[in-house]
This record gives structure tokens, sequence and C-alpha cells, in this order.
């Protein structure tokens, strides 16, 4: 449910950036921690989109895999069950190396030629 | 026509976080420290609020977040401390969190010069709110016994945003097939080493130790500043 919540989020980043002008495509970087559920993301941002220069833009999820670090260890290893412990020496600390992303990577625009150099 | 990329490479929550910090900037400046307490609908905050609010020895008060209605805010208002509703439906599409523009619209409606803490209930949802930063210093959660173990490895980034885990219903133990132990484990596992506290806000047990983690929050602030 919170693919809602979401999408608001990333048509005011674009919004922001297209300056007035009309967004075919939206790049999106989602790490898996991010708990997103893609096909729900897509639907609500079509939806909050609507009427914005984002509207009938494509948005294009880049999935980004979970992979954690171990402090004590320096071991790496991907994860996809929640559990934040290192398999190789049992320690909780970890930091998250990626898997938290949720950026708009880059948008597509549509514009006359004249104003193309900008 | 003609089309163009541009780069941008920007966390999408980057306008929330921004109002956030305006937020704690002005918490700070009012020598208020903040906790957002979060949990699934049901899981017992307002009860254990206002079990634990009148043993704080510090001036709180509370941000109410509900989708709609007063309820909450009611029963918290008989302690005589300050309470101020935050309804997400009016204006906000009923949304299932509190963000950091409806804090800030609810700022001037709070005392702050008369607090050292602020407890900010968010709407009940263990999805949407741990999205959101307000503004907060800390977060702290509640988790019932009835809502079953597997809960941390079903909402990890709930459990993993929060620095305090608390445990209510323990009451409810005897009545219900529930592993308080692998609760317990998969909070481990999700968070290592995360602070737990054991509680029944209905009979009052453990209640004390949630005071005083609430009130050492409080005095932080007012050590900070």
């Amino acid at each position: 449910m919170h693919e809602l919540s979401l999408s608001g989020a990333i048509v005011n980043t674009v919004v922001k950036h297209a300056d007035g002008r009309r967004v075919s495509v939206v790049n999106l970087r989602v790490g898996r921690l991010r708990q997103v559920v893609p096909d729900t993301l897509e639907f609500y941002f079509a939806f909050v989109a609507d009427g914005t220069v984002c509207a009938g833009a494509r948005l294009e999820q880049e999935l980004v895999p979970a992979v954690l670090g171990c402090h004590a260890c320096e071991n790496q290893w991907e994860i996809d069950f929640p559990v934040f412990r290192c398999p190789g020496c049992g320690t909780g600390e970890v930091d998250v190396v990626s898997g938290e992303e949720f950026e708009v990577e880059s948008i597509e625009i549509e514009e006359d030629a004249c104003i193309a150099q900008r | 026509m003609h089309r163009t990329k541009v780069r941008i490479v920007e966390d999408a929550l980057d306008a929330n976080n921004t109002i956030a910090e305006a937020n704690r900037a002005d918490f700070d400046r009012a020598d208020v420290a903040v906790v957002n307490l979060m949990s699934a609908p049901g899981a017992g905050k307002t009860t254990l609020l206002e079990r634990a609010l009148p043993e704080l020895g510090v001036r709180v008060g509370v941000l109410e977040g509900d989708v709609q209605g007063s309820m909450d805010a009611d029963r918290l208002a008989s302690l005589h401390i300050p309470v101020t509703q935050l309804n997400t439906d009016a204006g906000f599409g009923g949304e299932c969190h509190l963000d950091a523009n409806m804090v800030r619209s609810a700022l001037t409606s709070l005392p702050l010069e008369d607090l050292d803490l602020l407890v900010i209930e968010n709407v009940g949802n263990l999805v949407c709110p741990a999205e959101f930063r307000v503004g907060e210093d800390s977060r702290a959660m509640v988790v019932s016994v009835t809502e079953g173990e597997d809960k941390p490895l079903k909402y990890p980034l709930m459990f993993r945003t929060c620095e305090l885990v608390i445990v209510n219903k323990l009451d409810l133990l005897p009545h219900i097939d529930f592993d308080l132990d692998k609760l317990l484990y998969n909070i481990d596992a999700v968070h290592p080493g995360v602070q737990t506290m054991l509680v029944s806000a209905r009979n009052g047990g453990g209640v004390t130790q949630v005071a005083e983690w609430l009130a050492a929050v409080g005095d932080r602030a007012g050590a900070v500043a």
C-alpha cells in the first residue's frame, strides 16, 4: 500500500526537475529492501501522474539487490530474506551496502528542437 | 519533437526529508525532544501512553495522528497534557501515515516552548510510517503478541528503523499460541542488538521502563541545549 505514497514522492521529484516540460520516461532505482511491488508502483504512478507533466509517462524500475557488508570480517553478501547477521562470523555489525535506494535516476523529456539546447 | 535524457539522481523522499529537517530545527530551537511512536493498528500505542505519560516527570505533549476521529486524542487529553489531533483525511487524501509536511502544519498548534518531550503517535500502519521522517529524534514501535511472531520478517523496514521495540499485551500470553522467544529472535535477526521491552499496558507491567526511556529522550534534548 505504500506504493501510493511513494508514487506521489516520485511525481513531485520529477515535476520539480521537469521545469514544465513533458516527461515520457522516468527511470527509477529501487532497492530490494524498500519492499516495493513493481506492478503496484506502476499502477499508482499512472494514477498520480495524471494531470501532471508525467501524465502517460513510462516508469522504468531498476531493482537494486540487497547487499550487506560485515564490519567484523569484511564479508559481503546478497540477501533474499531480511536477516541482518553475518553468515560468516555471526555478528550483527552489518551495513547495508545497497538495497535501500529509492531514487529518480533520470527522466526523458520531450521538447521542441529549438529549445533542446538548454 | 526531440527527446532528451536528464540525469537527476535524487532520492524521491528528499522533499519530505527537507521538511523533516525544518521541523527538527524548530524542535531544537524550542529544546523539545521528539519521539515518533509507530505500530500496526490496535497494538496498544494509546493505552501505553495513557499508562506511561503520567509517570514521566518531564513536560510532555502528544501529536496524535489518525486518519479520522479524535478518540485517541480525547483519551490522552484526560491526562491534562497538551494534545493536538492531526487527521490525515482532510486535505491529505486519507493518508495512512504522517509525513513531515503534515506534522509541520500542526506545529503552530503545539505549545513547544512549554514541552521537554513531544510524542508523535503515528497512524497505525507497519509500512508507510517507516518511510517518512517527520523531524523526530528517536523512533520507537509497539508490536503486540497477537500480531504473530513473523511480523519483523514481513515488515523489516519498520523494525530496522526503530531504536526501541516494545512488545505489548504480554498479559494475553496464557491465552494464545504465541512463541515470545521466536518473536524476539526474529526482531534480533532483522535489527541485531535493538533494545526491546516486554510490556502489558493493560495491567501496567513493564510500563515504568517505557516511561524511563521516554523521560531519558526528553532529558537528552535539555542536555544538548
